[in-house]
């Protein structure tokens, strides 16, 4: 793996970000940095900012004041498509419709198109990433139907094989499992630890419910109001009073079968 | 029947204006039904006809005029389409009545027959020139050569804006693009097909294709199919009952659009049931 930023091995580094949009301050001086095969959750209550601090890491939000460094290179006009090809980005379930005419496998191809150049078509190569990918996910058995046709956790294993056909030097994954019912979302929980797990790919992950936050962070980043409040180890900061300041909301932790579960309590 | 009609050169012309104006229309349409932007295209119809209108007033090219006005409305909308921060609906439709207001007031100011005017509006496909048969040719060719040449890129656009943007795609700069075809196809297809019926030959046959496949290029196969098709059958209805031709270019496109839908295997198709059997679908 390449290394841009010496022997600290930062792969993203926000400085003192505020992005506004019209009247209302979405991020308020926000500095974060993230080293390379961390796994960060980022989480808080809805309008916190979490998608805000994530898309400006593939330049998707704009900065108003401060700075941003994704892979070495400082966010500009210039070098963000660059920064995009490097960076897999998986965004909430979207809304699409049935009769859209394209494939899952095309879905999927997407992800290569980063690496071609304009005027290039996809090859055979690129073809088996994608192969591999849908395997991965498990939707191979899937990748001649039209995308609007699978079910909202199937789109979003595609989604994942999309990203990951980019072959990704980082992972953002924005809210992947709202409105997906439980098995979905569980099943993409798995499959995002697993892909962490096996390919030590940096990850940032958000989610407003705490039940959706794979056990794999290393990190766990509390955003509030436009700004982090908090941040430390998962272990630290999973706490019934810190969350249920966080949430503004009586919390309950429960263990049930080896797992931490998030109540709302009262 | 008695064919020597095809003989004359007319109708020759009219026949390679149909199929040339059929091709750039229903490629443009694609990108207009898929993105759902179907009133962009009718607003960028209707500042084309105004800035022809334009020309024929003050004496001088009404295809620049139409070229001008489009491209320009296009400007405008391009941004609101691209950054969607203002409620396009509600953009497109004031752009959309000012055009409107814009080609009558132009109109209402022509001193004497407004005969140039009026067949800017219904077009006349029978009367087309050589130079607007040469400019039909270069604006079909460019949009057919940009589709396949851009087609991943418009592909992964369609798909999803931001998803595109996301893999480094300048989604921007290919709605632009598509903005800068649409209005170029209005533009040439002005005096052969007319400013208030063009839009439906951009619709009709993309809506039709869109009904019958789930495959992206086959959609933009059947348009261009369909678009020629429409153009060929509205000639023929047009000698045959000795009709407006743009008008019967239009029914019969909307004819093929009526069939499709009434036959689409989408129709039938639900999410859940998808997951057990294949659609018989081309």
């Amino acid at each position: 793996m390449r290394n841009h930023r010496g022997a600290n091995n930062t792969i993203v580094k926000i400085e003192n970000a505020v992005v506004s949009y019209r009247e209302d301050v979405a991020l308020r001086d926000v500095s974060l940095e993230v080293k390379r095969g961390e796994f960060v959750g980022i989480i808080g209550p809805n309008g916190a900012g979490k998608t805000t601090l994530i898309t400006l890491i593939n330049g998707l939000g704009k900065l108003v004041q401060g700075r941003v460094w994704v892979l070495g290179h400082s966010i500009s006009k210039g070098s963000i498509n660059g920064i995009r090809k490097r960076v897999g980005y998986v965004a909430q379930l979207q809304n699409i419709d049935p009769r859209m005419p394209i494939s899952v496998e095309e879905v999927a191809m997407i992800g290569r198109y980063s690496q071609l150049g304009a005027f290039h078509r996809p090859g055979k190569a690129d073809r088996d990433i994608v192969d591999e990918m849908l395997e991965l996910v498990g939707m191979s058995h899937l990748a001649k139907r039209p995308i609007g046709h699978l079910s909202g956790g199937e789109q979003q294993r595609v989604a994942v094989a999309r990203a990951l056909a980019q072959e990704p030097e980082m992972f953002l994954l924005d809210e992947p499992t709202a409105s997906l019912d439980w098995r979905a979302q569980k099943e993409i929980m798995e499959l995002v630890k697993q892909i962490h797990e096996t390919r030590n790919l940096t990850t940032l992950f958000v989610t407003h419910d705490l039940n959706a936050l794979p056990d794999t962070c290393d990190r766990v980043v509390l955003m509030k109001g436009g700004r982090i409040w908090r941040e430390g180890r998962p272990e630290e900061m999973l706490q019934q009073d810190i969350l249920s300041q966080l949430y503004d909301a009586p919390i309950t932790i429960k263990e049930h079968e080896g797992r931490r579960v998030f109540l709302k309590a009262g | 029947m008695d064919l020597s009609i095809f003989g004359y050169q007319f109708m020759q012309n009219a026949i390679l204006a149909a199929f040339l104006g059929g091709v750039a229309c229903a490629t443009v349409g694609v990108f207009v039904v898929l993105m759902g932007v179907s009133f962009i295209g009718v607003c960028l119809a209707h500042a084309a006809f105004a800035g022809a209108l334009l020309g024929v007033l003050l004496g001088f090219n009404p295809m620049l005029g139409a070229f001008l006005f489009s491209l320009g409305t296009a400007a405008i909308i391009g941004p609101l389409a691209s950054r969607g921060e203002l409620n396009l609906d509600t953009s497109i439709g004031v752009l959309f009545s000012l055009m409107l207001g814009l080609a009558f007031i132009f109109m209402g100011l022509m001193p004497g027959p407004k005969t140039q005017g009026l067949s800017l509006l219904w077009g006349s496909i029978l009367t087309v020139s050589k130079t607007d048969l040469i400019w039909l040719g270069i604006v079909a060719a460019a949009v057919v050569a940009i589709v396949v040449l851009f087609y991943k890129e418009i592909q992964a656009v369609i798909f999803n804006r931001e998803i595109a943007l996301a893999v480094g795609i300048p989604a921007g700069l290919i709605i632009y693009g598509i903005l800068f075809l649409t209005g170029s196809t209005i533009t040439v297809s002005l005096s052969p097909i007319g400013g208030l019926l063009i839009f439906s030959l951009i619709i009709n046959p993309a809506a039709a294709a869109y009904q019958l496949t789930y495959s992206l290029k086959k959609m933009f196969l059947l348009s261009a199919l369909f678009g020629i098709v429409s153009g060929w059958l509205g000639l023929m209805a047009s000698y045959l009952f000795n009709a407006p031709s743009g008008a019967a270019i239009i029914v019969a496109s909307s004819l093929i659009f009526g069939l499709a839908t009434l036959f689409s295997p989408k129709r039938k198709v639900k999410r859940w049931q998808a997951r057990d059997e294949p659609s018989r679908v081309l």
